[in-house]
């Protein structure tokens, strides 16, 4: 049956991955089958209201609740582009499928909503009152309604940044289904968790990436660049087991004292505790050999090296011909530091794909994020490939105008071998070779952060031409 | 550091063939209580070296595991329950864990092992 989906205007790339992403834990779609969508007539892919085909009540509910994007799923009772339209929609609309939902037992409660525009109370009453030509029998319940009923309207607001408007007039009347609990948010947002690190992960992203790993419990997830917990968080609250790895052991072992490290963070919202936590290097794992397809997902945000740089084990032995390999005297062993060598992006992105081909069950998800920069002229983005691994999702999130981070989503196809293991190596070397420029250790960092070469952004009048030289579509910003 | 993760873990010192199982230098025990999840342990279960697993708890304390088992046990609760305890309720808190090879230790801290390499293992 077909639903309206009302989505937040929030994250406009992570949307329908995620409901795609929920479908397949609740149930309501094959495995390789995606979703069917269809968007209102005349509306952009940006609107927030999206049609999509789910088999049952009860999927949309489960699909709608456990998620953070969407605001509403609806049965939809009537569309239409006037408010006469939708009265006709609404009568048309079979009276069997109304009926249940109108008796007098029922309390039910009619939410008037317009997309970006506030409309005042006075109006409100007015366009409920309008529907009145609904035979609602029940009584109002405005608190702890059985039934809720949503009027919502879209309109087309004009030329907006020169961008196409996102849709024309709309005006959509259905009964909701379920919707995301946003609540979540506020609880366990970064500013009121006691440890944080710099590149924490926000709580709503984390969310988005534990349900993209279809995080539940009974699943065992992993994130080898664990630092302070903050994506395993999100995955231990939908019950999921949670083991973390970090090259940094003052931030897995001390964090900022007892009360103020990665065990607290899990204490502080009363969730199961990471059933471990290691120091070890993503370069070098120490799993034992024969150990594989044990974890039911794998998801993190490596080090690119624009916030912070990646690091491995090796120090100065690497450093060729400037400093002799260095041994560790037998009496310094015990307590020895090891120096640590910087890690690039590429070989970053190669041990966690070949780890992820041996660790992951086959069916486990692979979410991780991934750098682009936005100012290549080549638009086809070439993201990293394993012949284990189907990339299922890639959703784009704009950080500034010169680069963005995509979430990336794999699904494990095939199991590991020797020759899958050396296939891969084979397709990493194209894949780094073609990448040469800014894969290699502070390339992508310059790349964002240095002061802008082109000298028409210094020269008054002419940075507002090379601002709007940029790519006009705006929407992955918000 | 639970047994679960002593599983996982071996030497990976360069040149080392044999690093698994780490031997566990017991300096504190502890017990934490988790949930028992009778689908996440059947899940694991064929993942599990079980020699390792026994040898490792009698290390710690205790020695209720069963030498020879199947998967037709995972049926029973009073299995599950022990299989449970000493896979995810028994932490190493202070320790070591020591390559089986070269002797190197590798300190566990606050529960948490340090499996870094020095310069010249790697």
């Amino acid at each position: 049956m077909w639903y309206l989906c009302a989505f937040y205007h929030r994250l406009l790339d992570y949307r329908q991955a995620e409901v795609e992403s929920l479908a397949e834990l609740f149930g309501a779609r094959g495995d390789d089958r995606s979703l069917e969508w269809r968007l209102p007539e005349q509306h952009h892919p940006d609107t927030p209201f999206h049609f999509v085909n789910l088999p049952s009540e009860a999927a949309a509910r489960d699909i709608a609740n456990r998620s953070i994007l969407v605001k509403g799923i609806y049965e939809l009772w009537g569309e239409g582009g006037s408010y006469e339209e939708l009265e006709e929609s609404i009568r048309s609309y079979p009276d069997e499928r109304k009926q249940p939902y109108l008796e007098s037992g029922n309390t039910f409660k009619i939410t008037v909503d317009c997309f970006g525009k506030v409309i005042s109370f006075q109006e409100q009453n007015d366009r409920i009152k309008g529907l009145a030509y609904i035979p609602f029998k029940g009584r109002a319940n405005l608190k702890n309604p059985d039934h809720k009923f949503w009027l919502m309207e879209i309109d087309d607001y004009g030329v907006n940044n020169g961008l196409p408007p996102v849709a024309q007039r709309r005006i959509f009347f259905g009964r909701e289904v379920g919707g995301a609990d946003r609540k979540l948010l506020p609880t366990y947002q970064l500013k009121s968790r006691t440890y944080l690190g710099p590149t924490a992960m926000d709580a709503e992203m984390a969310f988005l990436m534990a349900n993209q790993a279809l995080a539940t419990p009974g699943k065992l997830v992993y994130d080898p660049f664990v630092g302070t917990g903050s994506i395993l968080i999100a995955a231990a609250h939908f019950g999921a087991m949670t083991m973390g790895a970090d090259i940094d052991i003052r931030v897995v072992r001390d964090g900022r004292g007892p009360d103020c490290n990665v065990w607290s963070n899990f204490k502080q919202y009363g969730l199961p505790m990471p059933i471990a936590l290691l120091r070890a290097d993503n370069n070098l794992p120490p799993w034992r050999p024969g150990l594989k397809e044990v974890f039911d997902a794998i998801i993190c945000d490596p080090p690119y090296g624009v916030r912070a740089g990646g690091r491995k084990s090796g120090g100065r032995k690497l450093l060729k011909g400037t400093v002799d390999p260095y041994t560790v005297p037998d009496d310094k062993r015990t307590d020895h530091i090891p120096s640590t060598a910087s890690y690039c992006l590429a070989e970053c992105v190669h041990d966690l794909l070949d780890l992820a081909a041996k660790m992951l069950r086959m069916g486990g998800r692979l979410v991780f994020f991934y750098p682009v920069l936005r100012d290549d002229d080549n638009v086809e983005t070439h993201f990293p490939e394993h012949p284990c691994f189907k990339l299922i999702a890639t959703s784009e999130q704009i950080l500034s105008s010169r680069y963005s981070r995509v979430l990336l989503t794999m699904v494990k196809i095939s199991s590991y071998t020797e020759e899958i293991a050396e296939a891969a190596r084979l397709q990493h070397i194209e894949f780094r070779e073609n990448h040469l420029k800014w894969l290699e250790d502070g390339n992508l960092h310059s790349a964002v952060f240095s002061p802008a070469t082109n000298p028409q952004l210094t020269a008054g009048d002419d940075s507002k031409s090379s601002l709007e030289a940029k790519p006009k579509y705006r929407g992955k910003y918000v | 550091m639970r047994l679960l993760t002593h599983n996982m873990l071996s030497s990976n010192i360069k040149g080392v063939a044999n690093g698994f199982p780490l031997r566990i230098e017991v300096e504190k025990v502890v017990e934490k209580q988790v949930e028992l999840s009778a689908d996440f342990l059947r899940n694991l279960f064929p993942k599990i070296e079980w020699k390792a697993l026994v040898d490792a708890a009698r290390t710690m304390g205790y020695a209720e595991l069963a030498e020879e088992v199947d998967s037709s046990m995972l049926d029973s609760n009073e299995f599950l329950n022990k299989f449970h305890h000493a896979l995810l309720e028994l932490h190493l808190e202070e320790g070591a864990l020591v390559c089986p090879e070269t002797g190197r230790r590798f300190p566990v801290n606050k529960g948490i092992p340090n499996m870094l390499l020095h310069e010249d293992e790697v």
